[in-house]
Order: structure tokens, then sequence, then C-alpha cells
């Protein structure tokens, strides 16, 4: 009993801290924003020392009937949402406290978002991959239209739901023909009796297509990418920010969960199809955001390209593959935290334009944010000794490694196209002179969240063996 | 008796094959017959409760062949009558096929939901495994009878009376379900004769005890589930005119009338089988009190406990006035729905904790 | 008989549907809806489903779709503008349904999916309960989930409230219990005040 509990302990943490920041807040009314926050931050904290000290005592082993898997791969990775999550909510706070738009419901929201999370990461069975999907893309949706004061807000929440409805329709669907075949929801039972001759017949075929298209909508991946920009650009800040990191490194965890480990006897049938997906969503990804003026909307279509990126590593399908898409989605999302961070920076207590304009001169107005947002532009483009690069690298390796040298080609391709956009901001901080030269005012705790920030990518970047090797360890390779 | 051979003189004429169905439809009418009769005489005991609790005489005219101590018997035949041979106005602009079905809609849910009803150890139409189930979702139907007429009405009274009712049957029927499983988890049986089976052993073992709080939730659930007073806002006569029917008339209005009171005895039914113990004595037990009464069928006392249910029913129309319609609201939602769901905790803990006298054998 | 019974309500469900998205009028295309849930539960009630089936009538038919009835009838439908654009989307929507109906027909068939493959389940006897199959597996097997579907439930809840209530209380309510305490103090104040007129002007 206390092993079974202790194995879904984060997720009991998470859910009970989201009820609780529920009640503190409503009980307290305009006071309790502040209780919500500190209630939520303690949450989370617990739950991350759930993970690292509960999770490995029942590692290796599967939990309420094979419905939760703790691998090593589920405790890495759940840790690093609950870190991730723990400082989207210390820069969100800083964005939202001065609007006045602190609420109750955006942290129980969060939290929701963290649960969904942890919740798919540890899926030892389709139908848990399809409640924790749920889970966070409900709550996704809704946080999207929290702060709905401008139109555009609606409009992405409306296109958010929509589309990741039908997204959600075409899993289930996927699922429900796997499942009729089988007659099994059980992972381990599939990846088990699952051949590749099987895979080959066109109901898996089928099944498979649909499935991926699930995968392929979280990840924002071309051709379901029509909702990243719009929900970037729409959404608060701080919410993009949130849809952008932990839901990445979930999405990440759902494709392992379902391709490389469920229907990893079909490997040869979704491999192709992943390179479709992987090769356009960097050509339109890194194309698209060249134009673009907008720094959220920029972000977004550049997320669409490192998504595809992060797709290359999987559809390598060997377990050093799987450990740098690992590698791939970690190191992004700190990545996006740290930029959609310095976004919120920037935006201040002002209005908020997001335009590309808002970094000019940022390296003589404030030297030492000038350097953080270097070091995670860098990263992004995927400069050398930043993590970034060996992000890029250990994909593209295994990639040549496995035989997709073409592949490998087109990726570097794009990825040198794609550093004309960032390194432009970096023109824009240090080489050119604004007029709009407004001083920042940062808080003590975003300051040293962002600085924490920039310094874990650089530090991932001068030792990328330390991730590496404990994303190989997790893949279990 | 009487019953079992006219049942089988009839079975003798028919073709075996026709069997279970002649059978089924020869006791839905010894069903159905006492009850229209009990609603039409429920009337008449409304009039008559209200006007002795108002210091009045209520209906004193219409008597039965003229026998002048049976004044008053006669009225709801009279009232019959007189609704039968009125007629039926469909208003202009009204959608017609739903403004005649929904009568029918109001009443089916309310008449069928008797099935299941067991009147004492064997006699019941169906004995179903989820009986509980059952007549929790026939209730829940009856509200489209309500909303259908007030939206075919193409009347904004009619309309307003129909929107009202909806969200206060939505809105109980929670708290309604919530008493129910309560019920549930101290019986551990949907099925209604189990559950009065599990009530066995005098007065202090009915549920109405343990379950004191969720006895007097689904009671007042089930009187605004049937729109009665104080709940009736979906009538509103002082602002809405008559609410949902105010545009039938004739034999059509007759219908809802009818649906209302078969939904009234339906509920003090439910009540009494599952919080009152159902057809059994109160004296089961007691040293000299239940061989004394061991030879009052089992009947009566459900009878009794029903009469008393309905007697409630008059009482709180004569005494209260009626709830604003906010008030309805927050009395389902911010008290009823808690409630029920602390009782349920409770109920859980003292089946878990096997606590005497009421859950102190097995399950 | 069984089977007879399957396909009369069979034929039921699918007449119900095919009239849910071709009526005119959105009320009787709700109306359609609930016929559609009640034939789907006398099927399920065919399979020895009787949880199912009383679950799906008391859920869907008796509480969501009286919701879904509440907002419909309060729309004011403009049937013209509905029909815009249908023949422009015709062709497109045509193809994407006959593509979707050939794939499905090809891999639905009876090689996956037939009757061969699926054993017929085995008769219950009478007093077998559903529920309580149901109840045993849903609180062992799937736990987990289970709980999972509240949490979701409960995000949905919250999304509801939060999105729609965006006033801030500022509502003026009332309070009973405040109502009910009230004192005669509290309202009404009685200020002794000499006549307006000197004594003795007034008169006759």
């Amino acid at each position: 009993m206390f092993y079974m509990l202790s194995a879904a302990s984060p997720e009991i943490v998470v859910l009970v801290t989201a009820c609780l920041v529920l009640l503190v807040d409503s009980s307290l009314r305009d006071r309790g924003h502040a209780a919500a926050y500190w209630l939520a931050q303690a949450g989370l904290l617990l739950a991350l020392i759930g993970c690292a000290l509960l999770l490995p005592r029942v590692a290796g082993l599967r939990w309420f009937f094979g419905m939760v898997v703790i691998d090593p791969l589920a405790v890495v990775l759940k840790s690093f949402v609950l870190v991730l999550v723990i400082v989207a909510l210390i820069y969100g706070r800083e964005y939202l406290r001065p609007r006045r738009w602190l609420s109750g419901e955006y942290f129980a929201l969060t939290l929701m978002v963290a649960l969904g999370a942890l919740v798919l990461i540890s899926a030892g069975s389709l139908l848990m991959v399809y409640l924790g999907l749920e889970l966070m893309s409900l709550s996704l949706y809704a946080l999207v239209a929290l702060h709905r004061d401008a139109p555009a807000t609606s409009e992405a929440a409306m296109k958010y739901f929509v589309l990741g409805a039908l997204a959600s329709g075409m899993l289930l669907y996927g699922m429900s023909l796997v499942y009729g075949v089988t007659g099994t929801l059980d992972l381990q039972t599939l990846a088990r009796t699952l051949t590749a001759a099987q895979t080959g017949q066109p109901v898996w075929v089928l099944a498979l297509v649909l499935i991926i298209a699930g995968v392929a909508f979280k990840l924002g991946t071309v051709p379901f990418h029509m909702w990243v920009p719009d929900v970037y650009q729409g959404a608060a800040t701080p919410v993009t920010l949130l849809v952008s990191t932990a839901p990445k490194i979930a999405a990440y965890a759902m494709a392992m969960r379902l391709l490389a480990m469920g229907l990893s006897a079909g490997a040869a049938q979704w491999s192709p199809i992943l390179i479709v997906l992987a090769v356009a969503s960097m050509a339109l990804g890194n194309l698209v955001a060249i134009a673009q003026s907008d720094i959220k909307r920029m972000l977004a279509y550049s997320t669409i390209a490192h998504m595809g990126f992060l797709l290359l590593g999987v559809l390598a399908a060997s377990p050093a593959g799987y450990a740098g898409a690992m590698f791939y989605s970690i190191v992004y999302a700190l990545m996006s935290l740290g930029a959609f961070g310095v976004v919120i920076l920037l935006a201040g207590a002002g209005p908020e334009t997001d335009r590309l304009d808002e970094f000019t001169g940022l390296g003589r107005r404030s030297p030492w944010f000038a350097l953080v947002a270097l070091i995670l532009f860098f990263s992004l483009a995927g400069v050398p000794p930043f993590a970034g690069f060996w992000a890029k690298w250990f994909v593209i390796k295994e990639l040549i490694h496995s035989g997709h040298v073409v592949v490998a080609a087109l990726a570097v391709f794009f990825s040198v196209i794609g550093a004309y956009y960032y390194l432009r901001i970096i023109r824009l901080m240090y080489f050119d002179v604004g007029e709009a030269a407004r001083p920042l005012a940062a808080d003590g705790d975003l300051s040293l969240a962002l600085s924490v920030n920039g310094l874990a990518i650089l530090a991932i970047g001068v030792m990328p063996g330390v991730l590496m090797s404990t994303c190989l360890r997790a893949i279990g390779h | 008796m009487m019953l079992e051979w006219v049942h089988g003189r009839l079975l003798f004429w028919v073709p075996a094959p026709a069997w279970p169905v002649t059978s089924i439809v020869l006791q839905i009418i010894v069903l159905l017959i006492p009850l229209m009769l009990a609603v039409a005489y429920l009337t008449l005991a409304e009039r008559k409760v209200i006007g002795y609790m108002q210091v009045r005489l209520g209906p004193n005219r219409v008597s039965l062949f003229g026998v002048p101590w049976l004044r008053g018997w006669g009225q709801p035949i009279a009232d019959a009558f007189k609704l039968l041979f009125k007629e039926i106005i469909i208003p202009a602009g009204a959608n017609r096929t739903l403004f005649l079905m929904a009568p029918v809609l109001a009443i089916g849910p309310a008449l069928a939901a008797w099935a299941v009803i067991p009147f004492d150890p064997v006699r019941h139409i169906a004995d179903i495994n989820a009986g509980l189930l059952y007549v929790l979702a026939l209730t829940s139907l009856g509200v489209y009878g309500i909303i259908i007429a007030g939206w075919a009405s193409n009347s904004k009274y009619a309309f307003l009376g129909a929107l009202r009712s909806a969200a206060q049957i939505v809105s109980y029927e929670i708290a309604m379900g919530f008493a129910l499983v309560g019920v549930l988890i101290a019986a551990g049986s949907l099925n209604l004769r189990a559950i009065v089976l599990a009530q066995q052993g005098g007065v202090w073992h009915w549920f109405a005890l343990p379950l004191l709080p969720l006895f007097l939730v689904y009671f007042i659930s089930g009187v605004a589930e049937t729109n009665r007073a104080p709940f009736d806002v979906a009538e509103g006569e002082s602002e809405i005119v008559a609410g949902f029917h105010v545009e039938y008339s004739g034999m059509a209005f007759a219908v809802f009338f009818l649906a209302e009171y078969a939904n009234m005895i339906l509920v003090s039914a439910l009540a009494s089988v599952m919080f009152l113990g159902g057809w059994l004595s109160p004296f089961q037990g007691l040293p000299w009190l239940s061989p004394l009464f061991a030879r009052v069928p089992d009947i009566f006392w459900l009878l009794a406990k029903i009469s008393f249910f309905l007697l409630l029913f008059l009482w709180f129309r004569a005494t209260f006035p009626r709830y604003r319609y906010d008030q309805i609201m927050r009395l389902g939602w911010k008290v009823f729905l808690p409630i029920t769901l602390v009782w349920l905790v409770v109920v859980a803990v003292l089946v878990m904790l096997h606590v005497p006298p009421w859950f102190s054998g097995g399950a | 008989m069984e089977l007879g019974i399957f396909y009369t309500l069979a034929a039921v469900v699918l007449f119900a549907a095919v009239m849910v998205i071709t009526v005119r009028n959105p009320v009787h295309a709700v109306l359609f809806l609930v016929l559609a849930f009640l034939g789907s539960a006398g099927l399920w009630l065919l399979l020895e489903a009787e949880f199912l089936a009383i679950a799906l009538v008391l859920v869907y038919v008796g509480a969501v779709m009286v919701l879904f009835l509440f907002v419909v009838m309060m729309l004011d439908i403009n049937l013209v503008p509905l029909r815009e654009g249908f023949a422009r989307y015709l062709p497109a929507g045509a193809a994407v349904a006959l593509a979707l109906a050939s794939v499905m027909g090809f891999l639905l068939g009876p090689r996956y999916f037939g009757l061969a493959q699926f054993p017929a389940p085995r008769r219950m006897p009478a007093d077998y309960s559903n529920t309580t199959a149901l109840g045993r597996l849903l609180y062992t097997y799937y736990l987990y989930p289970f709980e999972v579907a509240a949490v979701i439930l409960l995000v949905a809840i919250i999304a509801a409230i939060a999105l729609t209530q965006r006033a801030r209380r500022r509502i003026k309510t009332e309070r009973p219990e405040r109502q009910i305490h009230v004192r005669r103090q509290d309202r009404v104040r009685l200020v002794s005040m000499p006549a307006e007129k000197p004594a003795g002007e007034g008169g006759a």
C-alpha cells in the first residue's frame, strides 16, 4: 500500500495542492493570491522531493495494475516537469501581479497542467495516455482563455480548443483501432505481443497514422501546427511560456510511450511518417519565423522547427536516438522558458507590445540580462558552446549513425537558416540604437530565476555529458 | 387472492404464447386503476386539508349517489368530467406535435416508475437489480414534458416557467441522487426489495435514523422535483400566470395535473420504501405489539406511510410561502449538496465500522 | 424475438441520428438526439448491461440533454445563414466523407472486426448484477484512470466557473440571516421633534 501510494506520490501531492490553492484563494479573497502562490510552490517542491526520494525506490515496476509505469525515464522527466512549472510560476507571477490578473484559478490550473504532464509521463496504458493528455490539454485551453481581454486571446483559445479536440478524437480513434485488433490497452502487453509483420497490415497503418496525428498535434509539428502561432501570440505571456515548456516534455514522453515502447514493432511504419513531419516542420518553422516581427509569434515558429528536430531523434528508433530526443526536449524546454522569461522581463509592468524592437539597445540598458538573452538565443540557434548545440549534435550524430544521412543534411541546412532570426535579435540588442530606452525594472525573484536559467543553459553547454548520460541511463542504454 | 383468481381465469382465455404479455398488462391495469383513483381523491384531500387548515370547509357540494354524508366526495369525478368535455385549444404558432406530446411525456415516466415499487415481499411488477437507478432515471425524464410544453406553447409565460422548472429539476436531481447513493451504501443493493429487507427489525432499523440528513434532503428535493409548493416557481401564479401549462386546457391540462399528483405519490412511496422500511410494520420485534398487528397486511403499512408523506405535501403548501428563484438555487447547491456529500462520508464510515444497530450484520 | 428487438432499436437509433443532422429546427434536433440515446440504452439492455443503459438515460437524457435543450430553446437561430455556403463546402465535405467512409469500409470489414474475430459473450444468470461487476472492476483495476477522469471533470468545473464568472463579486445579494436578525434600532430612528406650528395658532 505504501509503495503503491508512493508510486503516485508526486501526482497526489500536486492534486491536493491544487485543491488547497482553490480553497485558500476563495476563502481569503484578494489577500489569498500571495498565499496561493506560496502554497502552489511549496506543493510543487514537495512533489519534486517525492519524485527524487520516493520514486527511485519503486522504480522499474508497474503500479496500479500496470496503469502507472515508474522507470528511470519517468523519474527524470517528472522531475524536470516539476522544475519547469516552478520556474514558470515565478516568471508568471511577475507578469500577472502588476496587471492585477493573478487569480487562484491561474495557480490551480497550472498545477493541473503539471498533474496532467505527470500522469502522461508515467502512463502504462493507452487509457492513461489519453486521460493524462486530456487533463493537461483541458487545463491549457482554460488557461489560454483565462485572460481574454483581447479578441486575439478568445480566438487563440477557440482555435486551440477546437483543433485540440479534433486531435484528441484522432488519437482516440487510433487507440480504439489498436484495442479492437489486439483486445488490450496495456502498452507492455502490446509491446510483447506485437510483431513487425502484424504492423504492416493496413489497419495498423491507419491506427499508427491516427496516433501519430495526435502526438504531432501536441508537439505542434507540421501539418498540425496551425494552432501554435495563434496560441503563442494570443495567450498571456505566462500561459504561452507554460504551453511551450512542460507540455513539450510530456508530449515527448507520450511519443516515447506510444511509439517507442508500445508500438515499437511498427518502427518501420512510423519512422517514414515521422521523417515527413520532421522535415516539413523544420522547413516551415525556420522559414516563416524569419518574416515575423512579433517576438511571441517568432518563438512559435521556432517551436515548430525545434519540435521537428526533436522528432528526428525519435525516428532513429534506437536508444541513443531516444536519449538524444530526450536531451533535446529538456534543453528546448529550458531555452523556451528562458526566452519567454526575457519577454516577460521586457514587458515589465507597462503595456506589452511583443515587438522585436523591444530588444533594441538592451545591451546598454541592462548588460547582464542582455548577456542572459545572448546565451539563450545563441543556444536556440545552436551555436557551439551552448546547450542547444549539443542537443542538435546528439540527434544528428544518431541520425547519421542510423543511416538517415540525407535527413541529417537537411536538418543542418534548416538550422543554419534558422540561426538568422535568432542572431537578428542579438544584433538588435547590441548593435542597434533605439530611441525607446526604457530602463528595466526586474523583481528579485525574476532576475534570480532568469539568471539561473541562463547559467543552466551555459552549464549544460559546457558539460553536456552529465545530462546526456542521465538521459542514456533513463532510456536504459 | 381475488386478483390471483381473476388472473388465472383470464389467462385461460388467451393463447399460451401471449401469457407473459397478458399477465403484465393485467398487473399494470391492477396498479393503474387504484393509482388514478388515488390521484383523484388526493386532489379532494388537498382541498379539504388545506380548507380545514385555513378554517374553511373545502368542497362540500357534489355528493355521490345523493348520499348526504358523502357530500364533497363526488367533486373529483365532477372535475374530471368537466375537463374531459372541454376543448383542447392549440395556440396560434404553437408547435402542434410537441404541444400534444408534452403531457404524454410528463405522465409517462410518472407512471412507468411504479413498475419497480415493491408493495409487499412478493407483489411488484418488476424486480430489477438496478431498481434505484431505474427510478432515478425515470424521475429525471419527467422534466421533458414540462420543458417541451413550455417551448411548444409559443408563449412567454409558459417558456419562462419551463426554463425555471428545467433549472430547478436538474439542480435538485443532484442532491436527490446523492441522497440515494447514501441509501445504496447503507443497503448494499440497488434493488428496492433488498433495500426494504435491509431495514428489517423494527423502527430503529429504518434508514430514516442513520440517514436522517439524507432523508430530509431527499424528501425536500422530492417536493422540489414535483414542482410543488414552496418550490412551485415554475407555475408561479403571481408572476407568470400558470407557468408551463398556461396554454393548456381540457384533457391536456388534466394529464399534466395527473402527472403532478402521480409524481407526488411516487415520491412519497419511494421515501417510504427507502427510509421508512416500505411495507415493514413499525411494531416489528416488539414483545406484544408485534403479534397484535400480525394479521394486518403488509401493504397497509406502506399505504399508511405514503399517506403520511402526502399529508406533508399538503401541509407544506398550506404553510410555506413560495421560495424565490435564487433562494431555490441557493438551497439546492449550497445547502443540500454539501450536506449530502458530508453525510455520504459519514454513512460510508458507519458501514465500514459495522456500527450497530443498523450495520452490524454482514455486508 | 431478440433479433427483432435489436433491429427495431437499431433502426430507431439510425433514424434518430439521421434526423438530428437533417432537421431544420434545433429543438427538434435535440429531441431526436434524446430518442437516439434512448434507443442506444435499449440496445445496451439487450446486452444485459443494465447499469450502462440506465446510466445513459440518467446522465445524458436526464441531465445533459435537458441543459442542451435549455440553451437551444433560448437561442434565436436564423436558419438562412446556416444554409449559406452549403453548396460551396459540399464538394470538399463530400470528398472527405467519401474518403473516410471508403477507408473505414476497407479496414473495418470482417477481416479484423468481423463476428468471427470475437466470441459471443457468455449468457449471464438472472441474478447477475452488471452494476456489481462494473463497480468491482472500476475500483480495482481501473482505480487510477477512474480518479484521473474525476480530476478532468474537476478541471472542467474550475474552467467553466473561471471563464464565466467575469464580474468580480460586485453582484448585490441579500443575506437572509442578516435580514432575520435585524432589530428595530437598526432601521428606524425615532426623533423627538417639536410641533411645527405653535400651539393655539391652528384650530377651528
